[in-house]
């Protein structure tokens, strides 16, 4: 094929990456988006392989790598919970960098067959461009590593500090643009290898310090990363395609960080620079006053009571939701609720949840109609007309201190106002305060009824006392 | 005076990351997660790259270690591909509208 069909042939596969994003502005395009995708990567991939020279009995080995991956992607895709989804894209975008590195290291040591030059004799052009693919690249493998494995609960979700770690991660940054500056005099393997090697370890060491809770902002992030990294290789290879999609995640990416930012009230840099929620202080003498300070506790039938004879419920979920795989008795729960002419509708927080959206495929998964489900801007004044606020699995996110104490570590992050509800139920195992380590003023509230219990359980037991 | 062929890959970069801009912020935040699995669906293009290094002077007598590197590099790709856009599918087919 010449190099000028497949360019275009590689702008069209651009062109329909674009409309399966596009896709996405509303569920019901959606799925004709992800056919353009699909659509879109077939295109790329019979392009490359009808534009490489190669002997017909060699494309064998690629049928069976493709088919390896292919089946092992398939089966991860239809067995993976949706409470799993943010470690599984984590998960997903470390194979993304792993395999730009890959492509890089290749690139390297056979620069003829990408026509890049020959060996350690590499235009300079690109090897600016592999260099900042193959670092940006092993930046993503090893900090998606380390979200994942704080995901999936293999290592703990608490952010791990010590003293110098912005000194040092500050000076790996700045033998890694060295690198690739000196990689432009000599291209030995030695400095190739070792710039590879310190972008392993600076993403391992920028994501160890960040907290769980701030997990939205990192998987965003890698996201913005993959792209970038997969834009570097673009540049490396001369290829439109690659150019274009890098672009596309890679802004997608800083989108999403910088809306989950907002969400949070918190600079990025805030978040990044990590160790959020861990000053000792501040929970200790929120313990103190949760000991002193009346609350008024109920069960299961007094919520059901409640709820029952409302005119008007909002559903607010968060984490602890899906912790509790409670999506499916809650939808029981609210199909009861409707039966009785109550009126329901779902609120989320923006940082509800692990990833961006996170609660609103959960809630999906469990059959509750996309079209009940409110995000922050467009149910926060209906509280004050609601007669019922069911708060399942959330805690900081309704906290009125963040509106109110200036000297809150939340405030100035926007809240939902569950406190102007006629009563609030807040579903919740103890009083221990919220990620952020503030106590939640909404406890001691007159309208807030306690209900202690594990989220499914009570929600569960709600239901029964329904009927 | 010519000018470098690296300017138009440039602007075609530049111009993707304002198509991309104005795209991502016209997706409904309800569709967040998936708009997450789908650009790493898309990111795998990546794939490209791994089947050039595949085949590079790839005779049949011998593979190099480009050529291993390649296959790799394919397998993870595909394993993106095929399970990024399939669990997309997944949840896409998830969202509902109220029954009338």
């Amino acid at each position: 094929m010449s190099a000028n069909l497949s360019s275009v042939l590689f702008l069209i596969t651009g062109i329909l990456f674009i409309l399966a994003l596009r896709g996405l502005s509303s569920p019901e395009t959606s799925r004709m988006g992800n056919f353009f995708g699909i659509t879109g990567m077939i295109l790329a991939i019979v392009v490359s392989i009808l534009s490489v020279d190669i002997f017909f009995s060699n494309l064998i080995y690629f049928i069976i790598a493709l088919s390896i991956g292919g089946i092992l992607g398939g089966i991860i895709a239809f067995k993976i919970p949706m409470t799993a989804m943010p470690q599984l894209v984590a998960g997903f975008h470390s194979l993304v960098g792993l395999a730009a590195v890959l492509v890089a290291i290749s690139a390297y040591y056979s620069p003829d067959s990408f026509g890049l030059g020959t060996f350690q004799n590499i235009k300079t052009a690109s090897i600016i461009e592999m260099g900042l693919g193959v670092s940006i690249g092993a930046i993503t493998f090893t900090g998606s590593i380390i979200a994942f494995m704080k995901l999936q609960g293999l290592m703990s979700g608490s952010p791990i500090t010590f003293p110098g770690q912005h000194y040092l991660n500050a000076l790996l940054g700045i033998l890694i643009i060295s690198l690739i500056s000196y990689l432009i005099i000599n291209q030995s393997t030695q400095i190739f290898w070792l710039l590879i090697i310190t972008s392993l370890l600076i993403g391992f060491l920028i994501i160890i310090p960040i907290g769980g809770a701030d997990m939205p902002v990192v998987i965003s992030m890698l996201n913005s990363y993959s792209g970038w990294a997969a834009a570097g290789i673009g540049f490396t290879l001369e290829n439109t395609a690659l150019i274009i999609t890098g672009a596309l995640v890679g802004s997608s990416g800083a989108i999403l960080s910088y809306i989950m930012c907002k969400g949070m009230n918190r600079s990025f840099l805030n978040v990044i620079l990590g160790g959020f929620g861990t000053d000792s202080t501040s929970s200790v003498s929120s313990k103190e006053k949760t000991e002193h300070k009346p609350v008024k506790s109920g069960n299961a039938e007094d919520a059901a009571f409640l709820m029952k004879n409302a005119s008007s419920v909002i559903i607010v979920p968060g984490y602890g939701m899906a912790v509790a795989q409670a999506q499916h008795a809650l939808r029981e729960m609210v199909d009861k609720l409707k039966k009785n002419d109550v009126k329901v509708s779902y609120a989320i927080h923006p940082v509800a949840g692990r990833m961006p959206g996170h609660m609103n495929v959960l809630l999906a998964e469990a059959n509750v109609p996309y079209d009940e489900v409110f995000e922050l801007d467009n149910i926060n004044n209906d509280f004050a007309n609601t007669d019922v606020a069911y708060v399942i699995g959330a805690n900081d996110v309704t906290n009125p201190v963040a509106k109110t104490d200036p000297k809150s570590p939340i405030f100035g992050m926007p809240v939902l106002d569950v406190e102007k509800c006629k009563s609030v139920l807040f579903v919740k195992r103890g009083m221990s305060p919220g990620y952020a380590g503030v106590d939640n003023e909404l406890f001691y509230r007159d309208n807030t009824l306690m209900l202690f219990a594990d989220a499914k359980k009570m929600t569960e037991d709600i239901v029964k006392h329904l009927d | 005076m010519e000018i470098d062929p690296f300017i138009f890959r440039l602007s075609i970069f530049i111009l993707s990351i304002f198509v991309g801009y104005f795209v991502v912020w016209s997706v409904t935040p309800s569709l967040h997660t998936p708009l997450m699995s789908v650009t790493n669906a898309i990111s795998s293009v990546i794939i490209v790259g791994a089947i050039i290094a595949s085949f590079s002077s790839l005779d049949g007598s011998s593979i190099s270690f480009s050529n291993i590197l390649g296959f790799v590099a394919v397998t993870l790709a595909a394993i993106n591909i095929f399970g990024g856009f399939l669990v997309t599918q997944r949840m896409l087919r998830m969202y509902k509208k109220k029954k009338k």
